[in-house]
């Protein structure tokens, strides 16, 4: 993965020193709340309802074993003992002092981490696919081109102060785990009729209370153009982006106000300025990146499918597991394991300073020392022997993170909601934990099959709720907690927005709800059919019926 | 007037505080200072803005609550919330709410 070189930490190491300046004088009362907020949200600090929140950044989930410890020593030390994992693969922490915040960050940055950009009107963490380097679905590992992203973007002068946040998550496989096209900027390698490995550029998607789904601005971007084309869309966006109303400042409304094809004239036109300026990715930067990104000595290990097949036989559980967590390796003889960190009934992505470590030394002895995070806020072990899956399997089991739920319906994505968020309107977590619990049957899970849950607390969508084949949106109705069911969105590749089904469920209801959707699908479903198919194929109203039936009876 | 309390997290360390009779901030709920009239709603309010101003608090703010029998109860969801802690860590419990908080499994 890649280190810091001097440039990095001098950034990072200073950036500490100058907040640290910035508390104090915060806690002597020399600059007031309003002054302090832009310059602390510059540093991923947010207030919360309980508390201060920091956000860590993970670049495109890249963690060593090394600083996962120091993330679980850090909540301890600073925090409760935990640290919630979010939909941008970053880490929260939910209850640090702002006295204390310097040095944590400090400690934070001798592990060549920080939280510069996790929050504040920036660029913000740069997400790409968790299976970067391992897949063989992939043209080449997209986290090249999450970092040269990252180095750009970091502390840019131009595009410190956009109108709104920005978001760009970078994949280079024909599945999509990225959610690319919910991004303001999606960039996808892609190959041209020459067989040349560039970039398709989507621009303007998003979630929040106006979800789009990204529109291609350009079908195909040489590799040596991604920076100065990244930097005109960016200058067209800093221009003419509004400011007038945060509810309308994102890239994905300019999309809309001015067309693809006029924003795409504005973007060329800055861009043939600028595209053989300074900007250029020689090739030579390129390979000085992907180095730090090579494939790792891999064993050459003869195939052993006897013993795992053993294993599975003697094991269902073990059996189950694999089939549902583990996922191919490009490399023979290795696999990649997908830790579930959706135990049944458990807040989603939450993990104790204990499991952190325990996570980290797994790393050690089982995946060369790396993990993943991932946004749909699992973590991913990219790098595993098949031999040692059986081993790895008793130990995450023991763990409490072997639940064989990922894609399924106890795979929920939520975000915190008003347990914790000052934003949210209802809460999301304990919706979540019914839900799973009434699934908790891994049986009929697996019976249900794919199945991707989402939960937002309000309507800036933190929880996806718009790319949830079900998903679930928390409102206040007269001091009540109510929540709208949306159907058919999809995070994939094939990235769709979910409809509004029909009225709002009071909390008491909602999980009858969910249940009857599933039952319906049930009923409906053709052999081999995920729940998206049959809803492609079927469309509202069956479902609708089955909510509503006073509803459907007065109609007819 | 429907009766009242101050609250704001402190700038410190951003925990959830209410304002006491003396003037003070408290973490406990059942310690502040019940406002049920204008007079003392005036009052309240420049001691609140002198903490802000003081950097002891964050923008603090009146919020309805109600008196049965000495306890003091929050009228809105999002302010027992704050007031009892995240339903879901009945470990982080600041004071005893009964029904507040959700069983673990």
């Amino acid at each position: 993965m890649y280190r810091y070189d001097q440039f990095d930490q001098r950034v990072v190491d200073e950036r500490v020193e100058q907040f640290r300046d910035q508390v104090e004088r915060r806690m002597r009362g020399e600059i007031t709340e309003a002054e302090f907020k832009p310059l602390r949200l510059m540093n991923g600090l947010y207030l919360q309802l309980h508390a201060y929140m920091l956000r860590i950044g993970i670049p495109y989930g890249m963690l060593s074993s090394k600083q996962l410890r120091k993330l679980a020593h850090i909540s301890r030390k600073y925090d409760r003992g935990y640290g919630h994992f979010t939909t941008r693969q970053c880490l929260q922490l939910n209850w640090p002092k702002l006295e204390e915040t310097p040095d944590l960050l400090a400690e934070l940055a001798e592990v060549e981490m920080h939280a510069i950009q996790t929050s504040g009107n920036s660029i913000r963490n740069v997400t790409a696919d968790q299976y970067g380097g391992v897949t063989a679905d992939e043209i080449e590992d997209s986290r090249i081109y999450a970092e040269i992203i990252r180095q750009w973007s970091t502390l840019h002068p131009e595009f410190s102060f956009l109108p709104r946040k920005f978001k760009i998550a970078v994949t280079a496989s024909t599945i999509d785990r990225t959610a690319v096209k919910f991004h303001d900027i999606g960039i996808i390698l892609a190959k041209n009729e020459d067989g040349e490995t560039g970039f398709e550029i989507l621009v303007g998607g998003g979630m929040g209370r106006t979800p789009m789904i990204g529109q291609t601005i350009r079908k195909f971007l040489p590799k040596q153009h991604l920076l100065s084309y990244m930097e005109a869309i960016f200058r067209i966006y800093n221009l003419m982006g509004r400011r007038d109303n945060i509810y309308k400042a994102r890239i994905k409304i300019l999309v809309y106000e001015l067309g693809i094809d006029e924003l795409q004239k504005l973007v060329e036109d800055e861009w043939n300025e600028i595209k053989d300026g300074p900007l250029g990715l020689p090739a030579a930067e390129i390979a000085r990146i992907e180095e730090y990104f090579k494939p790792p000595a891999y064993e050459v290990i003869e195939p052993d499918a006897q013993t795992l097949a053993v294993h599975k036989f003697e094991s269902p559980d073990f059996a189950h597991w694999s089939k549902v967590n583990v996922v191919a390796h490009k490399q023979p003889g290795y696999a990649i394991v997908n830790l579930s960190l959706k135990p049944t009934g458990r807040p989603t992505g939450d993990v104790t300073a204990d499991q952190m470590d325990a996570i980290a030394d797994l790393a050690d002895q089982y995946s060369l020392g790396e993990l993943r995070t991932t946004h749909d806020q699992n973590l991913v072990f990219a790098d595993v022997k098949e031999g040692d899956l059986f081993e790895l399997w008793r130990d995450l089991d023991g763990l409490d993170l072997a639940t064989p739920n990922l894609k399924l319906i106890g795979d929920v994505i939520c975000c915190p909601g008003l347990d914790y968020c000052a934003l949210a309107n209802a809460r999301s977590i304990p919706v979540s934990q019914r839900i799973t619990r009434r699934f908790a049957d891994l049986k009929r899970q697996f019976d249900i099959g794919e199945l991707r849950l989402k939960i937002s607390g309000c309507i800036n969508a933190c929880g996806h709720h718009h790319a949830g084949n079900i998903g679930i949106l928390g409102v206040d109705r007269k001091g009540e907690e109510y929540y709208q069911i949306t159907l058919g969105g999809s995070g994939d590749e094939n990235a769709a927005i979910g409809d509004v089904v029909g009225p709002a469920f009071s909390s008491e209801d909602v999980v009858d709800a969910v249940e009857a959707i599933v039952e319906t699908y049930i009923e409906k479903r053709k052999p081999g059919e995920i729940f998206l198919e049959t809803y492609r194929r079927i469309g509202q109203e069956p479902f609708k019926t089955r909510l509503y039936p006073e509803k459907t009876d007065a109609a007819a | 007037m429907a009766l009242q309390i101050f609250t704001s997290n402190r700038v410190s360390d951003g925990i959830v505080v209410f304002q006491a009779k003396d003037g003070s901030w408290t973490e406990s709920l059942d310690k502040s200072y019940v406002i049920r009239d204008e007079d003392a709603l005036a009052k309240a309010t420049l001691r609140a803005e002198a903490a802000d101003v003081a950097a002891v608090v964050i923008d603090p703010y009146p919020i309805d609550v109600t008196e049965d029998k000495g306890v003091i109860r929050p009228v809105r969801y999002r302010e027992r919330i704050r007031a009892y802690g995240p339903t879901i860590h009945p470990d982080f419990a600041k004071m005893p709410a009964l029904g507040h908080f959700l069983s673990g499994d």
